[in-house]
């Protein structure tokens, strides 16, 4: 992930910077593929690195019609966590019985396990409603705090502002509270775009038996039942690019937004 | 900037008082009690005293953000709008530009906009930041943020400027300048500056009248008229006049501050 902010003296220390890891990276992998070969470990303990990447290529079929399934659900989770999330904070935030009504169920539905909460969804629930809502409920929460705590965060000298010249609620919910609740939105967004993932993928497999259209995860419970371990670590790999893919997204979108105003976008010298 | 040594008309009318203020908060704090006095149209008056005295509660209450808990405040003279204010910090939306914040007050006054854009650059004009209209705050030195303010709080010309120690974060040098930047204003404005401050210097530099506060709860202890040069730029500062007024008013700040 590069850092926009990081600004290293020298050409050679930013060089360094992506240099080093991906050289330990691929140091690892060198000695995971020896390993491997040299031991005879066979696939179904440990697949070496160039079967599983072997793998990814063979199976894309299969690998990525479960792809586009889990990125699917995740990305219709955290647009539904958005929406419900900032609409929520905004109701909170203009009426305070409102938050000291809702606020604790909120605050329940987080703190319990997803995992535990997916085996009764499903029995409520289409399985592909189930996997959506899962991922949903663990993705509304930052957001709605997050969004929250900025709303009412905003400068009481900037409040006074508006009420001298007379701004209503609306003026002021729009021109002040919002504009201040961004940076704060934007840091429960990039939680929320992980969580979904997550939320997506412990439901998956608490779904278990997916048929048609299953995501990455419930690929990983089949093919652990087959012992088809090449597959199993191939659609973990692509679960964790689409985690950090998602990441990186999210916060070149924080970046383009606040990187004229805010603190957290500056250039510093040293 | 050569303005006309003249002093505003009718100096002598009221623009708003306070009479027999008293402001006590929730947690039980008097901040101000009995507090009683007069503005004059046209005047610079400034409020002076220590830390805590209520002179900001004061500012607050005339400016309509909080209500008196005794007495009343005539402001029958000032529109509803018509006033504007300067707080400690230069108080900017960070996320838009200096054009933008100082916008701000027509936007929320709701009002003709063809208007707004010549309004908004007369302001940038007058405190000489007419180059920096699509900045963003945070690219702006703590003096020129304060610029910004003060062009914030002109834009509606407003009839009352209040302000709240509004160069106490600054360096000396800065605020100097924003001193006599101020007076400038002040005189080709010809508005009426009520200004909160805790630096005796700085308000016999910039007012016509100080009125000292005692310490909490704060009503007037003692009331000063400034005797100066118009327009009093620059020389004033260093002038026997000046030092002779400054002491005055310390040994008074001291009396107060051990009979409080």
């Amino acid at each position: 992930m590069p850092r926009p902010t990081a600004n290293g003296r020298h050409p050679l220390e930013i060089a360094l910077r992506y240099l080093m890891p991906a050289l330990a990276l691929l140091l690892a992998l060198a000695l995971w593929e020896l390993a491997v070969r040299a031991n005879s470990i066979p696939p179904y303990v440990l697949p070496s690195p160039l079967l599983i990447l072997g793998t990814l290529v063979s199976d894309w079929e299969v690998l990525s019609v479960s792809l586009a399934v889990t990125l699917k659900t995740t990305a219709l989770a955290l647009l539904a966590a958005v929406i419900g999330g900032v609409l929520l904070a905004i109701l909170f935030a203009s009426a305070r019985l409102v938050e000291l009504s809702l606020f604790p169920f909120a605050v329940i539905l987080q703190v319990t396990p997803i995992i535990a909460i997916a085996p009764l969804l499903l029995i409520y629930l289409e399985p592909e409603t189930a996997v959506l809502v899962c991922a949903w409920i663990v993705a509304f929460f930052p957001i709605l705090s997050n969004t929250a705590l900025g709303l009412a965060s905003v400068d009481h000298n900037l409040r006074d502002l508006f009420a001298l010249y007379g701004a209503g609620r609306l003026k002021t919910l729009f021109l002040l509270r919002i504009p201040a609740a961004l940076p704060y939105f934007l840091g429960g967004l990039r939680i929320a775009g992980g969580l979904a993932l997550i939320g997506a993928v412990v439901a998956e497999i608490a779904a278990g038996v997916g048929g048609r259209g299953s995501g990455l995860a419930y690929r990983i419970v089949e093919s652990g039942y087959r012992l088809n371990v090449p597959r199993m670590f191939a659609a973990l790999l692509l679960i964790s690019l689409a985690g950090i893919a998602i990441f990186a997204v999210l916060s070149l979108i924080q970046h383009l937004i606040l990187r004229r105003w805010h603190e957290s976008a500056l250039q510093r010298d040293s | 900037m050569p303005a006309a040594a003249r002093l505003p008309k009718n100096r002598s009318t009221s623009l708003a008082a306070f009479r027999a203020v008293g402001k006590t908060f929730p947690n039980g704090v008097a901040a101000l009690d009995g507090l009683d006095f007069t503005i004059r149209r046209g005047e610079f008056l400034s409020l002076l005293g220590p830390s805590g005295c209520g002179k900001s509660t004061a500012l607050r209450l005339l400016a309509g953000l909080t209500e008196p808990s005794k007495g009343r405040i005539v402001r029958s003279a000032v529109g509803a709008h018509e006033i504007g204010f300067v707080f400690q910090e230069p108080t900017l939306l960070p996320w838009a530009t200096v054009a933008a914040n100082v916008r701000l007050p027509l936007r929320l006054k709701g009002g003709v906009d063809d208007e707004a854009t010549s309004r908004v650059d007369d302001a940038l004009e007058m405190v000489g930041l007419s180059d920096f209209r699509d900045a963003y705050p945070r690219e702006l030195s703590g003096g020129m943020k304060m610029r910004v303010s003060i062009a914030r709080a002109l834009v509606t010309r407003p009839q009352l400027l209040l302000m709240d120690e509004p160069f106490a974060a600054l360096d000396e040098i800065t605020r100097f300048k924003l001193n006599d930047d101020l007076l400038a204003l002040w005189r080709r404005l010809d508005c009426t500056v009520v200004f909160v401050t805790h630096s005796v210097f700085e308000s016999v530099y910039l007012s016509t009248r100080i009125l000292m506060l005692t310490p909490r709860p704060g009503r007037v202890a003692e009331e000063f008229v400034v005797k100066a040069p118009e327009p009093r730029i620059g020389r004033f500062r260093t002038s026997p006049e000046y030092g002779a007024q400054c002491r005055r008013v310390s040994a008074a700040l001291a009396r107060v501050m051990r009979e409080g």
